[in-house]
């Protein structure tokens, strides 16, 4: 079985990352691959396509520069999110008057529906129909069709480059554990990317330490490991976490862009 | 003559609770709604499911007792896992929704109509741009058996958010069933609001005089109890 290749550096396990690529990007408040978003700012790479909860906070500090601050620094090409625009007319972000001006591209999709496209994606099912969404304005212009008496919308797989992951415990052979409410997008996520690679709270153990039946992400999806390392962040606190959204909430719009 | 008392964002949050039946299975949105976790009682037997994969968290968080990866819908509010609790990834949280365990999807909403249909993922009625904050709302609207609507009774400039069709793009086009307002319970019920329950001080014109649809009012009409 091909085992993942183990990086020291956040820096190194995400540098080949190029230009024009789509990325998952999960977490739901925790289960943010926190460290590799600040190594991908510092990489430089540009044209991402996105797909994510949301279009992500805009943190300033260096160790927390996430998918808002490529967003607003027109990194990002596209967006493919649950929430696109603050659901507060007095919190509009800049990163929704970069999409509505055109600048960035975006797609909109309910929570649900986006995670069975990630699911589909990994699942090799291309579309699928689902109730969420009929009779509004995100099923416009999509196939519809009825079963026993209900009507449905299609709604097509996503599947990416590259899946950045936020694992609590991995072995050697790139079996993952999340811990909690940090699963959320991560186990889907992992399957669906060409190259998964996983930031890891805890020491990597050995092959054979973790329990096979506690595995929720087999290694046979992840090709790169990396241990949260020294100087790292684990957590973004409560606090913290809300002062960020302030930050991507109430963040000047850019000359030129209003 | 009472004076006039609207009720706050908890109390709206306790008339919610107060309307869950025993052993439901719950949602509860970002907003007033996740306040409702603090006034459940056990004996409710209620199960809280978010759209995170938490199924079973019990009441907010307090200071000590905050695990950074247990959070609610909000992603950012801890709150505390009850005995029975269970986790699955963010997919498996849709399947049950779509399935139709949830009993009850509590939301928060900028505008409710007679026939069901709420608005609450956009704030203009600009042309179709991708731009919004749907998160799971449209799902659990679309498969929830039942949707509270949880709302201030007018907008800031003294609007009616209870119309005869909503304004702005729909969340899905029926399935409230109650709305709780700063001043007011709602049941909405074939194509009709129906006055249940007023907040201390508020007679049904006053009500009536805020609300921008007819209000039939229920037999039973009484102030709120929280």
């Amino acid at each position: 079985m091909p085992r993942p290749r183990i990086f020291t550096s956040m820096d190194e396990a995400i540098a080949d990352f190029p230009d024009n690529s789509s990325l998952m990007i999960p977490g739901f408040g925790p289960g943010q691959p926190i460290n590799l978003m600040a190594a991908l700012w510092r990489q430089g790479a540009t044209g991402i396509t996105s797909i994510s909860n949301g279009v992500g906070f805009a943190a300033g500090a260096e160790e927390l520069r996430g998918l808002g601050d490529l967003v607003m620094a027109g990194r990002v090409k596209k967006v493919i999110a649950a929430f696109t625009a603050s659901t507060r007319p007095s919190r509009a972000g800049t990163a929704e008057e970069l999409i509505r001006s055109g600048a960035v591209q975006a797609e909109l999709a309910p929570q649900g529906t986006l995670a069975e496209r990630i699911r589909a994606g990994g699942a090799g099912i291309p579309a699928f129909f689902t109730p969420a969404g009929v009779g509004t304005e995100t099923a416009i212009g999509k196939e519809h069709r009825d079963f026993d008496g209900r009507t449905f919308v299609m709604e097509h797989a996503l599947f990416a480059d590259f899946a950045f992951i936020r694992a609590w415990k991995a072995d050697t052979a790139g079996n993952l554990i999340y811990r909690r409410a940090a699963r959320n997008f991560n186990p889907i996520m992992a399957m669906a990317a060409r190259t998964t690679i996983v930031e890891v709270e805890q020491p990597i153990v050995e092959a054979g330490t973790l329990d096979p039946d506690q595995i929720h992400t087999p290694g046979i999806y992840v090709h790169r490991l990396i241990q949260i390392p020294e100087g790292g962040v684990l957590h973004v606190d409560r606090a913290t976490a809300r002062a960020i959204l302030q930050v991507r909430y109430h963040d000047p719009v850019p000359e030129g862009q209003e | 003559m009472t004076e006039k008392q609207p009720l706050n964002r908890d109390q709206m949050a306790a008339v919610l609770a107060q309307r869950l039946a025993d052993g439901s299975i719950v949602n509860l949105g970002i907003g007033i709604p996740t306040g409702v976790s603090n006034f459940l009682r056990p004996e409710q037997e209620i199960v809280l499911t978010s759209e995170n994969g938490v199924i079973g968290y019990g009441r907010l968080a307090g200071a000590g007792e905050e695990d950074p990866d247990i959070v609610n819908a909000s992603a950012t509010q801890s709150v505390t896992l009850n005995p029975g609790a269970a986790i699955v990834h963010h997919a498996d949280s849709f399947a049950l929704i779509r399935r139709g365990l949830v009993d009850v999807t509590c939301l928060g909403a900028y505008e409710v109509a007679p026939d069901g249909s709420f608005a609450n993922w956009k704030t203009t009625n600009e042309e179709w741009n991708n731009l919004g904050g749907i998160g799971g709302a449209m799902d659990l609207a679309a498969c929830s058996k039942q949707i509270f609507l949880a709302l201030e009774h007018t907008t800031r400039d003294g609007e009616p958010r209870l119309v005869k069709k909503c304004a702005l793009p729909v969340t899905a086009p029926a399935g409230v069933t109650l709305v709780v307002t700063n001043i007011a319970v709602v049941s909405v019920r074939d194509g009709k609001f129906i006055l249940e329950e007023h907040a201390p001080g508020y007679s049904a014109e006053d009500i009536q005089a805020v609300t921008g649809a007819p209000l039939e009012i229920s037999p039973d009409f009484r102030q709120v109890s929280v």
